[in-house]
């Protein structure tokens, strides 16, 4: 590369600076954190670093040795942070019930001058699980925040079994999400193919009315329009009102704090993406495509079905999973619209980030999430590529 | 008429206030290839979009094997169009393309594999079956065209331009092959064109489109030959259009005052009076010149120009009011710029039209 060209390549890369130092400062790097809080896993290992060294080469089966129960003494006379103290027990807690009490009188008997011997403090530093506990939660990196977004966890031995089924539900919530943004999905295609190809058939201010209808949403809050439909599918909201006024239904249909309203609310939002792509496809078919099909003895809806159909094939797919990819990540609407059984994996997420403030978790999910919708990029990538491959 | 195949019945057309077809009446036998020949926007392409059934007219009918069409939806007029564009399905193969007519009328597959590889075959396209339009030449694509709107033996082929994207050697080829395969199969076809040349070469008559009404509707050598209006007379190839007034008749020979008193013999085939204003047409190619004066049908004039055009000279005569154009065989004489030429056509080559 000569001097000139190095120095133009530095300028175009001079002139993109400060975008890539936006994503990695406001994206890559939090989704970076994010993900290292799913596998990170040193609450333990920072507060007893003697008793890591210790207990190196101990069989887990054993009683604890001696060296082990005067290192951890000597650890946890040496916390002075009782909020990183509360980390700790709460972690190890979570892997063996117990810990809480047993911590809490152990620190309390440890103030005092004379350090005795764990075993006299608390007959449990004897039995073997409370140091698997320990043990095992002295590695810095983790897979159980991984493991438990899928309802899985290790068992004493290590080996990967499904939880019980009262201890977590995030596997039956992904489906649900993924079931909400399936019928969000078709929902979308339903009125938006059509609508997609009345803007296309039209021309002049008429197309131009029907893009504004679709594109006027997207420039509105999602928030504005998520309490807009809070308003209008309320028992004495607007549909109802019109429903038992003409004496179509005897009283309020329910339509609020249940499925059919979170469907209706995000299939509003998110029908844009599903009109643009298609109708995108549908404009760049050429007009004479169908009027050669009804020449050569094709029933318009046989012309339909067998030219118009698959030739927008590639709009319905990407504008099918560009709802669904949105859909499973939505959290206002389901929250606002929906009611308990209607949360979606968001809200799970947005629970520990906020609510419960364990990021382990939250980070966990969000891979989860974050994994499922790369693959379905993937198979979008791969069905698009095949279908540029054969043009 | 047994064998009428279309008859337009006093079809016209608006698109709002512009009527594109004026009260146009049109007959086509059965086996008849016909142009549709005219500058664009003549209403030559709407008329067959009215045929086709893509659009309707607005008054008057169209009638087809003696039977009214109009509301008849294009899926079932059982006629083959072939697109300038081509308009081939772009996810089907070549293949899928021709059988696509004949698996929409429930052909069995034994049959339609055999109909697709005949018709592949008569286009020289047997070969690419299975390959992709996208993977095609533009020649190669409009055969694809043209099999698929022929596989299902139509009652009529339309065709719209379909020749216009390819370049000229390709064209004057395929306008041989659409004329062989006519003459093979015995089709009707209604082709609609801007281009005279093609227009002369194929097709049993022309029917010469001017502001959305037939100007002239004929064989090719009657068009060119014997032209009813000056606009026929100029669209279809180049000619010299002389003003004059009819100053008398002598059997079939009309004698033409000039404006400059001298008097041409001409032919016509309407009745005209004396008197009339008429324009006389005279073909470069019908003009010789020499350097002897005295005699009838003869101009005095002064070379302006002289162009080599390969098969023949174009020479440019300066002639007072008008520019007299000539075409010489490449092998007369040359008639260098500035020197003084007489030039002489036959009566018969003078052909009067009514001004």
């Amino acid at each position: 590369m000569s001097g000139t060209d190095r120095k133009k390549h530095l300028g175009s890369l001079a002139l993109i600076a400060p975008l890539l130092v936006f994503i990695a400062v406001f994206f890559l790097w939090p989704l970076a954190t994010m993900m290292s809080q799913a596998v990170s896993d040193t609450a333990v290992l920072k507060l007893l670093p003697q008793t890591a060294a210790a207990s190196r080469g101990w069989d887990p089966e054993t009683p604890p040795t001696a060296e082990m129960k005067a290192a951890l003494a000597a650890d946890l006379q040496a916390v002075d942070d009782r909020q990183a103290l509360g980390d700790m027990t709460r972690r190890l807690n979570s892997a063996q019930a117990g810990f809480r009490t047993l911590m809490s009188r152990t620190t309390r008997a440890l103030r005092s001058e004379q350090v005795p011997d764990l075993g006299e403090i608390d007959e449990r530093w004897d039995d073997p699980r409370y140091w698997q506990a320990i043990v095992g939660a002295l590695s810095p990196t983790t897979d159980r925040y991984l493991l438990a977004a899928v309802d899985l966890e290790r068992d004493v031995s290590g080996e990967i079994v499904a939880m019980p089924e009262t201890a977590s539900a995030n596997r039956a919530i992904m489906l649900r999400t993924f079931w909400v943004a399936a019928l969000v999905t078709v929902a979308c295609l339903a009125i938006g193919f059509p609508y997609a190809m009345l803007i296309a058939s039209t021309d002049g201010w008429k197309r131009q009315v029907l893009l504004a209808a679709v594109l006027l949403p997207l420039w509105t809050s999602l928030l504005v329009r998520t309490a807009a439909w809070f308003i209008i599918l309320q028992d004495n909201g607007l549909i109802n009102t019109i429903l038992v006024g003409l004496g179509l239904t005897g009283g309020p249909v329910p339509l609020i704090f249940n499925r059919t309203g979170v469907v209706i609310a995000m299939t509003h939002v998110l029908l844009p993406f599903m009109v643009l792509p298609i109708y995108s496809v549908l404009v760049s078919i050429p007009d004479n495509l169908m009027r050669a099909a009804a020449s050569l003895g094709a029933h318009p809806m046989r012309a339909f079905l067998r030219v118009l159909l698959p030739l927008s094939l590639r709009g319905i797919a990407s504008g099918s999973l560009l709802v669904f990819m949105t859909a499973i990540g939505y959290y206002i609407t389901p929250a606002l619209i929906g009611g308990a059984g209607d949360q979606m994996i968001s809200s799970v997420i947005a629970f520990y980030a906020t609510g419960s403030a364990n990021w382990g978790m939250a980070g966990a999910l969000g891979i989860v999430l974050l994994i499922v919708t790369i693959l379905l990029y993937a198979i979008y990538g791969r069905l698009s590529s095949a279908e540029e491959r054969r043009g | 008429m047994s064998d009428l195949r279309i008859r337009f019945d006093h079809v016209t057309k608006f698109y709002g206030s512009l009527c594109v077809v004026d009260d146009l009446d049109l007959n086509i036998a059965k086996g008849e290839f016909v142009s549709l020949l005219g500058p664009s926007g003549s209403g030559k392409t709407t008329l067959l979009m009215m045929l086709a059934g893509f659009e309707r007219p607005t008054k008057g009918r169209i009638l087809v094997d003696g039977e009214v069409v109009d509301d008849t939806p294009t899926y079932k007029r059982d006629m083959g169009v072939v697109f300038q564009s081509y308009a081939l399905f772009p996810h089907m193969t070549v293949g899928g393309n021709v059988a696509f007519p004949l698996e929409m009328r429930g052909v069995g597959k034994a049959e339609i594999a055999e109909r697709v590889a005949k018709v592949l075959d008569m286009v020289q396209l047997s070969a690419m079956r299975d390959r992709w339009p996208a993977q095609l030449s533009g020649g190669q694509q409009q055969r694809v065209a043209l099999a698929r709107a022929l596989v299902f033996e139509p009652r009529v082929v339309l065709m719209d331009e379909p020749l216009g994207a390819l370049d000229k050697n390709l064209r004057e080829q395929m306008q041989l092959d659409i004329r062989a395969l006519h003459n093979r199969l015995g089709l009707t076809i209604v082709f609609v064109t801007h281009d005279q040349s093609e227009a002369l070469t194929m097709s049993d008559r022309i029917a010469v489109f001017n502001k959305g009404k037939i100007e002239q509707i004929g064989t090719p050598q009657e068009i060119y030959d014997h032209p009813q209006t000056r606009f026929v007379a100029s669209f279809i190839g180049e000619t010299n259009l002389l003003e004059g007034v009819i100053d008398g008749s002598a059997g079939n020979s009309l004698r033409v005052r000039l404006p400059d008193g001298r008097q041409i013999a001409a032919a016509a085939s309407q009745a005209l009076s004396t008197g009339e204003n008429v324009l006389v047409s005279i073909r470069p190619e019908r003009i010789r010149l020499d350097d002897l004066h005295g005699g009838e049908n003869m101009l005095s004039a002064r070379v302006a120009d002289s162009v080599y055009q390969g098969n023949h000279l174009r020479i440019q005569l300066d002639q007072g009011a008008h520019n007299f154009v000539v075409h010489l065989d490449r092998k007369a004489e040359q008639h260098p710029p500035g020197a003084d030429v007489v030039a002489r056509f036959q009566p018969d080559d003078c052909w009067v039209i009514r001004a």
